[in-house]
């Protein structure tokens, strides 16, 4: 029990140093999701409206799943050596599974009768994306990019191994920072996961259009 | 070398000859096949072989404590809540993290490696377990109920084997997860393929951490495929496509 008190005061007394981590960790993090998004929403959206891809994004999601992260980041590191692009590149790949078949799974379970409903209204591919299928699919997109937030979080711990930074240098460096360093900044992440989880959770909510919420719980 | 030192050395030198190594060892190549299969034996076998006893254990330790939670949710649907609030929220917390807070609690063991890897399993063998029980039609319940079997024959007999396809692929996720975290929990225990990969990367010598990754990755999608099989094996009724 002393450790984690000593933690405590670790983290008043070393606070510079940790929002320094965490601004370098969040960034990292933040690169990696916004990367991923660009490159797996708009391919999953499109694959959703139309239809296809099943077996792609399947397939996607079951090989990303079973990529641990601790070997991409190794095998990147022999591809691109050390440093923040290794690191970043292993985390977008561990990313882009979650976000890709989310996307996809959002847009395709639409019903397919308001498509045609909406189709029947006269409007175009584009209008029908983005004012029937986007808004419907929001909740379950939105679960995805909150999957990806989280994981990616949680694995840029390991970012350290590699030169990334984060807060995972200080829970890797005991010779440093002693035992209170190491707990106070496993405790900080471990707070920092559930965050993100409760805020794109309430972020969810939030953009989910009313009446989808209605329809849901009722 | 004199006969001393190799009697406390032993027969092989731990330092490489480096008069016989192969170009690629000596360039440090992205990955040397012969240095790989030369320190398979010695090196990669074992971890590989610790890898999946953790993960074995993990994945049973979860299940034996997931599915009886699931059972009883199933049957106290106010439970649901809570449990699955509790394990998502142990699932959330980053692996790293919860090696490193264990430890100081329960010591740099195997022990603690399970507890963290365990917990971790928790989640998805519960919902999945959930999923699987709920999935039972009414009227298939009701027509059991017709047919004048009790609650304990419904459960045995029409519940669990229709839970199976979801449990399988809960146990498929829950594994393939495991494999990735036992790879974290070389950090405290030096077990396991991660563990020559945070050697390796002592080192610019590329092969090894390379070597050690590429396995990993190789053992998670051999399991992830050995169970699909296997769960295909066991549900021949359901040729339905429950991957997502």
């Amino acid at each position: 029990m002393h450790t984690f008190f000593a933690s405590f005061s670790f983290m008043t007394d070393h606070f510079g140093l940790l929002a320094d981590r965490t601004v370098d960790h969040l960034k990292l993090s933040a690169a990696a999701v916004a990367v991923a998004l660009v490159l797996a929403l708009p391919l999953g959206v499109w694959l959703g409206h139309r239809g296809k891809g099943s077996f792609l994004t399947v397939s996607i999601s079951n090989i990303g799943r079973a990529l641990p992260s601790l070997a991409l980041i190794a095998i990147f590191l022999g591809l691109l050596g050390i440093g923040f692009v290794n690191v970043l590149t292993a985390l977008v790949v561990m990313a882009v599974p979650p976000v890709l078949t989310h996307a996809y799974l959002s847009v395709e379970q639409v019903d397919p009768d308001l498509v045609r409903a909406g189709r029947g209204m006269g409007l175009t591919e584009w209008q029908i994306l983005t004012r029937i299928e986007l808004p419907l699919a929001l909740p379950v997109l939105f679960t995805g990019i909150r999957i990806a937030a989280v994981y990616v979080i949680s694995s840029a711990t390991l970012a350290a191994v590699a030169g990334g930074g984060g807060l995972g240098d200080i829970i890797l460096n005991q010779v440093s920072y002693g035992l209170s360093g190491v707990i106070a900044a496993a405790l900080w992440v471990a707070f920092l996961a559930l965050a993100a989880d409760a805020l794109f959770g309430a972020l969810r909510k939030r953009l989910t259009p009313r009446g989808v919420l209605a329809g849901r719980s009722a | 070398m004199s006969s001393a030192l190799l009697a406390a050395t032993g027969p092989r030198p731990v330092i490489p000859d480096f008069g016989t190594v192969s170009s690629c060892v000596r360039d440090n190549g992205l990955f040397c096949v012969d240095w790989f299969t030369a320190n398979f034996s010695s090196m990669f076998g074992p971890a590989l072989v610790q890898h999946v006893r953790l993960t074995v254990i993990a994945v049973g330790v979860g299940f034996l404590i997931a599915f009886p939670l699931a059972l009883l949710a199933h049957f106290r649907r106010r439970l649901v809540k809570p449990l699955g609030g509790l394990t998502s929220f142990l699932y959330t917390i980053p692996p790293m993290a919860l090696f490193t807070l264990l430890v100081p609690v329960f010591g740099l063991s195997v022990l603690t490696a399970e507890i963290a890897l365990v917990s971790y399993t928790l989640m998805v063998l519960f919902k999945s377990s959930l999923t699987g029980l709920g999935e039972v039609p009414e009227e298939v319940r009701r027509a059991g109920e017709g047919m004048g079997l009790t609650r304990r024959e419904i459960l045995w007999r029409i519940e669990l084997p229709l839970a199976l396809p979801a449990v399988i692929s809960g146990l498929r996720v829950a594994t393939v997860t495991t494999i990735s975290v036992v790879e974290v929990a070389a950090f405290i225990i030096d077990q396991g393929l991660g563990s020559p990969i945070i050697q390796g990367l002592q080192s610019p010598f590329n092969t090894q951490f390379i070597g050690a990754g590429l396995l990993a990755v190789a053992l998670a999608l051999a399991a992830d495929g050995l169970i699909v099989l296997v769960g295909r094996l066991l549900t021949p009724w359901a040729r339905t496509r429950r991957t997502v």
